[in-house]
């Protein structure tokens, strides 16, 4: 039987770094096949020889059976493969038609575009990825997007679809979508692989499971069926991984965010928050819940000076609404920001220069004009090794390191910081298991040290697992405010809904 | 074809000798370009090659010559990198250099010391004037781009203009020297001092006779500096070398610069100014200019007049281009393009130097691929399969 990919013996090296070490990855004709591994274990580069846009330095890669090589990613697109990139390579401006059509020949120019809005309606039917054709880019929600980008593929006639990391940034509705739209692509013919750091989905989903460890293969397309997360977590740790963050009793101490009556548009001028009124105590975590786009990016970006807004934020008693982020930086409010690409890292600047970004104002780091870049690669190497940052060195540019590796720079860099107040925007997204351990661990040593610490979050378990309150936001209001031992998943569903929820004195506390 | 050119998208970084290598490789080119073109026209590509040589690094005279052009063009290179690693593109370095001229100038015209003051004084006084001038013509587009966001590339190529028919405007109907466009030639005080200044006090030395002292003059050369041209202005250029260097890549506002360059959303997330910023850079840059315009009337020209630049602030441009960006390696750019400016004057065709300026210009920008992508030759098999 031919399979519809055959990797053999792939080898892909980067300057002090072997991605991929003699990889054999083969996917079955209409399976859903799941590739694991921690961070920077080498799936983004293996797909990405897959999909044209690397080169391997040894290997050979066999499409339903025939030997091929390929220079771009069209030649990968020719063969019928398709992948969707965790950051979507859409024009914001143009309408989900256009971005679909975008570089091919049929149509030379974008006229009477109603014909091909008919061919795209079709395939949203075929797989159910609905997305209205002719809205813009920009106003579509993050799931949406990536329906539009599977669409993309589809169009160009992939038979094979390769998605990284595609569920990271979608919330629990969208994910259920998703898993359904894969399940009619495979049902159809289609192949798909797909990558992840959810296990939990992974058992659900994936018929196939392919585990990378430091380059190499640990468990090669192992059935499915029967697997538990925690022997995944071990097939890609190499060791037992305790699902075991607890977070000790802790008296909250004096207010230090205080957030009264904000209201705020977005990015696209429609109010996002109106009137929100919340505050945070110095070692306490206050979770915020709620579907993706209900004002929980907006949320963070006002509070750290981002954008402006109406109404009253004050840490430690400063007022810091509506000044430049440098007010709020200096009243010790650190952000792990939602976008670490495009807000969060620049990426020609090296780990150094990228770990000093908050810090370089002051000793020992900075040093009155100039900078100490000494202190600087000492400060970056401490960090990359406390926060088990996988690159050969410090001076690596921050865009050659791995999704994961790369948030773990931007979560070194804000938790380093000691903050007083810490607006944590999905820290864990895109770490594997291993890492969302200790960096949950890291973030209730800060609470314990008696930082403040606003966790936005879509993944309920980690709300309930690190917060002492969580806040449940809903269209840009606050639906109340519960504590977390007394609350349960069913409670916060229905808050996220839109259900508001009478507050309660113990709840309410100031 | 039995070969076939494919690119391949670079996934490891290139050694940091390659883009020098490639630039290198770019003018290479472009002088065989040029030759060819020579050639077809009847040329002799080879004797206006050795011509060119000796013309501008024949002997220590000609490379003397050569400095004093490469002067300004070290100091609008270093202009144009200080803005570009911001990724601010200031082509306006023409119109700053003709402000910190004007500017320069306004000291002895006005004028604000009197003629037989002190050269040290007047010096020093240009200088900050020709600085301060460049500054406030690099504020203005500046200032336009970081609050209303207004296209900087346009405002400064525009503001060239404007610079030049200012400065005609004064040279012409306030300061001409009997009805020319120029100004009468500056008091001495207000020339920099020149290599050949220094060869005199030597005549009289020589004159004295005595064998021990004109042995000595002897042994150490320095009669060879009689009659060059090379002037304070050098000096100028390499110590801001070295600042631009320090401020790039050791000083805090390096870091930022170059932190708004890379990212801006990132920049202004880690609390940058970037108004400020972006307002501060094209001050720094237009600085630079001017001073390299300040250094070109006191050192050289002696007077303000018209074209007192060839195309110094566009030049700047490929200099700072072909050097990476890195300050030090706008030293032997600068120079070899002085030596360009300075041979091609006298040569026929006449704009042969600016065709190879252009060619320059159109390789470097081109040879950028290669940084990013892999040229490879690979044989394709003839029995049609596909590869
Ligand atoms: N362009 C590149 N240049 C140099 N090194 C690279 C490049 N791309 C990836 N690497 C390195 O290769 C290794 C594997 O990276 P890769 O992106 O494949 O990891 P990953 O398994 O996708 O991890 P994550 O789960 O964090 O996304 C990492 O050490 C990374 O730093
Ligand atoms: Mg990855």
């Amino acid at each position: 039987m031919t399979h519809a990919v055959e990797m053999h013996d792939i080898v892909v090296r980067f300057p002090g770094v072997l991605a991929n070490d003699h990889v054999n990855f083969t996917l079955q004709k209409g399976e859903i096949h799941a590739l694991l591994g921690e961070n920077g274990a080498g799936k983004s580069t293996l797909m990405n020889v897959l999909a044209g846009l690397y080169k391997q330095t040894g290997g050979i890669l066999r499409v339903h059976g025939k030997p091929v090589s390929f220079n771009s990613p069209k030649d990968a697109i020719a063969a019928g493969i398709g992948m969707v990139h965790q950051h979507f390579m859409l024009v914001p401006t143009q309408t989900v038609t256009e971005n679909i059509l975008l570089g091919l020949d049929d149509p030379k120019f974008f006229l009477n575009l109603s014909k091909y809005d008919q061919k795209i309606l079709e395939l949203q039917e075929q797989f159910g990825l609905r997305v209205p054709p002719t809205a813009k880019i920009w106003q579509l929600s993050v799931g949406e997007q990536q329906r539009v980008e599977i669409l993309k593929t589809l169009y160009r006639g992939a038979n094979i679809l390769i998605m990284d990391e595609p569920t990271a940034v979608l919330a629990p509705q969208e994910i259920d979508d998703l898993m359904n739209t894969l399940r009619a692509m495979t049902e159809q013919g289609k192949s798909v692989i797909f990558i992840s750091h959810k296990l939990h989905e992974v058992t659900q989903i994936a018929d196939r499971v392919t585990v990378l460890r430091k380059g190499k293969v640990t468990a090669e397309g192992i059935d499915a069926a029967g697997l538990t997360p925690a022997k995944l977590a071990q097939l890609m740790v190499g060791r037992e991984v305790v699902f075991s963050v607890k977070k000790s009793r802790r008296e909250p101490g004096d207010v230090v965010l205080k957030v009264e009556n904000v209201s705020a548009h977005n990015k696209k001028g429609v109010p996002a928050l109106r009137g929100i009124s919340l505050s945070v105590r110095s070692g306490e975590i206050l979770g915020i819940a709620g579907v993706a786009g209900n004002g929980q990016s907006e949320l963070a970006e006002v509070i750290t000076g981002l954008r402006p807004c109406t109404g009253k934020i004050t840490v430690n008693g400063v007022d810091i609404a509506n000044r430049p982020p440098i007010i709020a930086i200096n009243n010790g409010v650190a952000h792990i920001p939602e976008d670490r690409g495009k807000v969060g890292s620049a990426p020609n600047m090296s780990i150094t220069e990228n770990t000093i970004m908050k810090n370089y104002r002051h000793a020992p780091v900075g040093n009155g004009w100039s900078i100490d870049f000494l202190k600087a690669r000492n400060f970056a190497r401490k960090l990359k090794k406390k926060y088990d940052i996988l690159a050969p060195n410090v001076r690596v540019p921050a865009r050659k390191l791995s999704g994961g590796n790369l948030q773990k720079v931007i979560l070194a860099r804000e938790i380093s910081a000691e903050p007083k107040m810490m607006v944590a925007v999905q820290p864990t997204r895109g770490l594997d298991v291993g890492a969302i351990e200790s960096i949950q661990t890291l973030l209730l040593e800060q609470r314990e040290a008696g930082a403040a610490i606003l966790l936005i979050s879509e993944e309920l378990e980690e709300l309930f697992t690190l917060s002492d309150r969580i806040a449940v936001i809903y269209e840009g209001e606050i639906m109340g405010v519960v504590s977390t031992e007394e609350t349960d998943i069913q409670e916060i569903g229905l808050m996220m809904t839109g259900s508001r929820r009478e507050p309660q004195p113990s709840a309410n506390a100031q | 074809m039995p070969f076939r050119l494919t690119f391949t998208k670079r996934i490891e970084d290139v050694p940091r000798w390659y883009p020098f290598v490639i630039s290198l490789g770019a003018i290479v080119i472009s002088f065989v370009i040029s030759g060819i073109l020579l050639k077809l026209v009847g040329g002799e590509p080879l004797v206006v090659g050795k011509y060119f040589y000796t013309a501008a690094f024949g002997n220590w005279a000609v490379f003397s010559d050569t400095l004093v052009k490469a002067t300004p063009l070290i100091l609008v290179g270093l202009a144009c990198t200080v803005a570009f690693k911001m990724k601010l593109w200031n082509i306006g370095a023409e119109g700053q250099f003709y402000a910190g001229a004007f500017a320069a100038s306004l000291v002895v015209l006005i004028p604000i010391v009197p003629p037989d003051a002190p050269r040290f004084v007047t010096i020093t006084l240009m200088a900050v004037m020709g600085m301060i001038g460049g500054a406030i013509y690099g504020f203005i587009p500046g200032y336009l781009r970081a609050k209303f966001e207004i296209n900087e590339i346009i405002t400064t190529l525009m503001l060239n203009y404007v610079a030049i028919f200012w400065n005609n405007f004064w040279i012409f109907n306030k300061w001409s020297d009997a009805g020319f466009q120029m100004t009468p030639t500056f008091p001495k005080s207000a020339w920099l001092p020149r290599l050949t200044d220094y060869a005199r006090p030597y005549k009289t030395f020589m004159e004295t006779g005595n064998p021990a002292i004109t042995g000595f003059l002897k042994n150490i050369g320095l009669e060879r500096i009689s009659g060059m041209t090379l002037h304070l202005g050098v000096v100028f250029g390499l110590v801001m070398v070295v600042v631009v260097w320090w401020i790039l890549e050791r000083s805090r506002w390096g870091y930022e610069i170059k932190l708004i360059g890379d990212n801006p959303h990132a920049a202004h997330y880690a609390g940058l100014n970037i108004v400020r910023n972006i307002v501060l850079v094209m001050i720094v840059s237009g600085a630079l200019a001017g001073l390299a315009g300040m250094s070109e009337i006191t050192g050289v020209v002696h007077r303000l007049q018209e074209r007192i630049s060839p195309g110094y602030g566009f030049t700047g441009i490929i200099i700072a281009w072909l050097a990476k960006l890195n300050p030090f390696a706008v030293i032997p750019v600068a120079i070899l393009f002085g030596g360009l400016i300075l041979a091609g004057r006298e040569i026929q065709p006449s704009g042969l130097a600016m065709l190879l300026q252009g060619f320059i210009l159109f390789m470097i920008i081109s040879s950028d691929v290669l940084l990013r992508y892999k040229l490879e030759f690979t044989r394709t098999r003839t029995s049609g399969e596909t590869v």
